[in-house]
């Protein structure tokens, strides 16, 4: 059965690695949903994370794949459940607009997103979320004229407590074997 | 070359990258090497013209050959195997070996020139991203752009290359870093790289777990494959399948990690394999494999092969496991240290009545098959077992076997008498025709003592027919055997099977090999009589120098056993 899944992968900061990882996927006609990269909590060290809906024994594998990478430290898997995510979208709007109507004020409270600039041709909101939640302010800001549109990948926390230090040094002390 | 000694204590030697790369070379102790020279690799090829005592450089005719003669080196020798291009072309050509010994996990270092760091991403004259293009067939690789990051490049390639499980890794260094002078300390070689893992630590549990179900099975099995050969574990593996009396069946890849006389050696798996141990796949109660990675070409369909058994896998890579069988019980570690480990805990034991049914079906396997390729009626075409089989008792099967893909190949790993460890080259998983002569000559480079043959049929004959120019050149003692039907067999037996005799595009058109034999100075003979065939092998093998044996063979012979693609192990077909 297809299920979305959410995995983190710690890298070393190497040019080329983000390459042997996406290939990973494409080589099993598997389509990144989203990918996210940045330094991790671990100085020098990077965590991707990537959105992929799969079957579980097909990413169990493919987790395998990736960690066998050699300057791949570490990758886990997790279904929705498993982690805390969240995506930000920023929306581009006629100032005029807002300025005209109370409409796009009012959605913009409901939704609890909010102004990050404000030009005299434009205005930036954003709204941090689920994907539902960026998508449905999207539709409500649709009818009054959006005038460019874009959503980040997603990031995430997973549940457990384990830390990726405590996997780190495990890994360390494995190579030096 | 300038040598100072800096206030710190450590000497500093200043020379161009290129300089330092032939250095990193020598003190990797590479002192054979295959490739071609170009443009953006001249810098390192001048370097060597220096080192020219140190280490030989053995030019090839096509790069491609060059990867396969590094792998031959390789695998016979143990060491990594090193290849040289130019960027561009050159570059890409390398691309089937890497292939090649990714899948046959095979360690070797390539070494790419690239057009220089300023021009990169221009389209240069023979520029090609080979980093990415290599990506996919690379256990590793990098792009080096300064002299001075040249020597830890090196460092963690050869390491990357030969730890763990061994695979291809390629450096490129662009021009302008092989013409820089830097200032280098004394090279130090790596021996650890902070991600990655390449000997897992062995589970004490597991092993009990595994040595438990070895010592109370009834009817066991173990698969042996490459890993016993790369893991140098000889001894090891004859000593647990000897104190433990269980019948043992290779993979290609692992075929001659045990003496294919050994009483316990019951022969070869998978599609054009023994009737016997496929059969019996799906019988046994504990399928041990050894070093192996349940290859399609060895299962058949996944989903009924050794359903019944209980699996033990002893295998060095993580993602081997559950990959494509499910294992029981998993043994990650390397396989000598596993086998060390299982060897003390399992009991002597012996499985007379269990191997009294490999020999029941080997007797079928002999009465439907074997019989009639090694001994055909005399109005019969010449059989590529029989000439196997001549070539086997007349080198007392000593020789190092070199095969190329096709139906020679499985009938010479069938029938070949294996009596020494490490005496098969073959392409396994990536099936690359073309790779016998190329191979046999690394392998010839790394083993000079040893007899090297090289089986090759007609097609595969061809697609690197111009690194006899290697041999003319070296004069590089590798024996060829080429086993003429004037099809590319396999295929055509495919055709025969599963496409009702519709022959497309397997008619081989093929020249006068023994003219082009002598177009490079290598002697040869062909024989279409029977009666000529042994005198001939006689004078093939006691030939000082290379020698082109050429042998014509029934046309539309057909290589059983079979398992069809689909089928399962126990399905396998006697005709």
């Amino acid at each position: 059965m297809k299920e979305q899944f959410t995995l983190s992968i710690y890298t070393e900061n190497l040019i080329g690695i983000l390459h042997r990882v996406t290939t990973i996927f494409t080589r099993r006609h598997i389509n990144i949903e989203s990918i996210t990269a940045s330094e991790s909590e671990v100085k020098d060290i990077h965590r991707y994370t990537i959105v992929v809906s799969s079957e579980e024994d097909k990413i169990k594998k493919i987790v395998k794949q990736i960690e066998k990478q050699v300057d791949v430290f570490k990758a886990f898997y997790h279904k929705n459940d498993g982690i805390v995510y969240q995506e930000m979208a920023l929306y581009k709007m006629p100032t005029k607009q807002l300025s005209q109507t109370k409409e796009v004020e009012n959605i913009v409270r409901k939704h609890h997103a909010r102004l990050l600039a404000v030009e005299p041709d434009f205005t930036i909101i954003e709204k941090t979320g689920f994907k539902e939640e960026t998508q449905e302010l999207f539709e409500q800001l649709k009818p009054h004229g959006i005038l460019e549109f874009v959503r980040s990948g997603r990031i995430s926390i997973s549940k457990p407590m384990k830390e990726f230090q405590d996997y780190f040094t495990e890994v360390e002390q494995a190579s030096r074997l | 070359m300038e040598t100072v000694a800096t206030k710190s204590q450590k000497t500093k030697t200043t020379m161009s990258g290129a300089a330092a790369l032939v250095n990193c070379l020598i003190r990797e102790g590479v002192e054979t090497l295959f490739g071609y020279p170009g443009g953006a690799i001249m810098p390192v090829y001048d370097a060597l013209f220096d080192q020219k005592e140190k280490i030989r450089h053995i030019m090839t005719r096509h790069e491609q050959g060059a990867t396969h003669a590094a792998q031959g080196f390789a695998r016979i020798s143990g060491k990594v195997g090193v290849c040289l291009a130019t960027s561009g072309p050159g570059a890409t050509n390398l691309i089937t070996g890497l292939a090649d010994a990714q899948l046959d996990s095979t360690p070797m270092v390539c070494i790419t020139g690239q057009v220089p760091g300023k021009m990169i991403g221009s389209d240069a004259f023979q520029e090609t991203d080979i980093v990415s293009i290599s990506m996919a067939v690379t256990k590793w690789n990098i792009q080096v752009t300064k002299a001075e990051d040249i020597p830890a490049a090196v460092a963690k390639a050869f390491y990357i290359a030969k730890s763990g499980k061994p695979g291809p890794v390629l450096v490129d260094i662009t021009k302008d870093a092989q013409f820089e002078k830097a200032e280098f300390e004394d090279y130090q070689t790596c021996d650890q790289i902070r991600s990655y893992v390449p000997n897992p630590k062995l589970s004490e549990k597991a092993l009990d777990q595994a040595a438990e179900l070895i010592n109370s099975a009834k009817k066991p099995l173990i698969l042996f494959g490459h890993g016993v050969l790369l893991s140098n574990a000889k001894k090891e593996f004859q000593d647990f399948v000897e104190k433990t009396g269980i019948p043992a069946a290779w993979t290609i890849m692992g075929l001659s990690a045990l003496p294919t006389s050994h009483p316990l050696n019951v022969g070869m798996l998978g599609m054009h394999g023994n009737y016997a141990p496929n059969i019996l796949t799906n019988e046994c109660d504990v399928l041990i494999a050894v070093g192996m990675r349940f290859d399609d070409r060895v299962t058949g369909d996944v989903s009924r092969y050794a359903k019944q058994a209980k699996v033990i896998h002893l295998e060095i890579d993580p993602a081997e496991i559950n990959k494509n069988v499910e294992a029981n019980v998993p043994v990650l570690g390397n396989c000598k240290e596993s086998l060390t480990a299982l060897l003390e805990k399992a009991n002597e034991n012996q499985h007379g009545e269990w191997l009294a049914r490999f020999n029941e079906l080997n007797a079928q396997e002999d009465e439907k098959v074997i019989k009639d390729e090694l001994n055909p009626q005399a109005d019969e075409p010449m059989s590529m077992g029989e000439v196997i089989k001549h070539i086997s008792n007349i080198s007392r099967g000593n020789a190092i076997i070199v095969t190329d893909v096709g139906q020679h190949q499985m009938v010479a790993q069938r029938y070949y008498q294996y009596a020494n460890w490490k005496s098969n080259v073959t392409s396994g998983g990536l099936g690359t025709m073309g790779f016998a002569l190329p191979a046999a000559i690394g392998a010839k480079f790394a083993a000079p003592n040893r007899q090297v043959i090289a089986v090759i049929g007609d097609g595969g004959f061809q697609m690197t027919i111009q690194e006899l120019g290697v041999i003319f050149e070296t004069k590089v003692d590798v024996k060829i055997l080429l086993l003429n039907n004037e099809y590319l067999g396999m295929v055509r037996q495919w055709q025969h099977m599963f496409f009702e005799k519709r022959y497309s595009s397997v008619d081989m058109v093929n020249p006068d090999f023994q003219m082009i034999a002598k177009g490079y100075g290598i002697e040869s003979e062909k024989v279409t009589e029977r009666d000529k065939l042994e005198d001939s092998i006689h004078r093939f093998l006691s030939h000082e120098g290379s020698f082109l044996l050429e042998v014509m063979v029934g046309k539309e012979n057909n290589i059983f056993p079979m398992i069809p693609t689909g089928a399962s192990v126990s399905e396998i077909r006697l005709e």
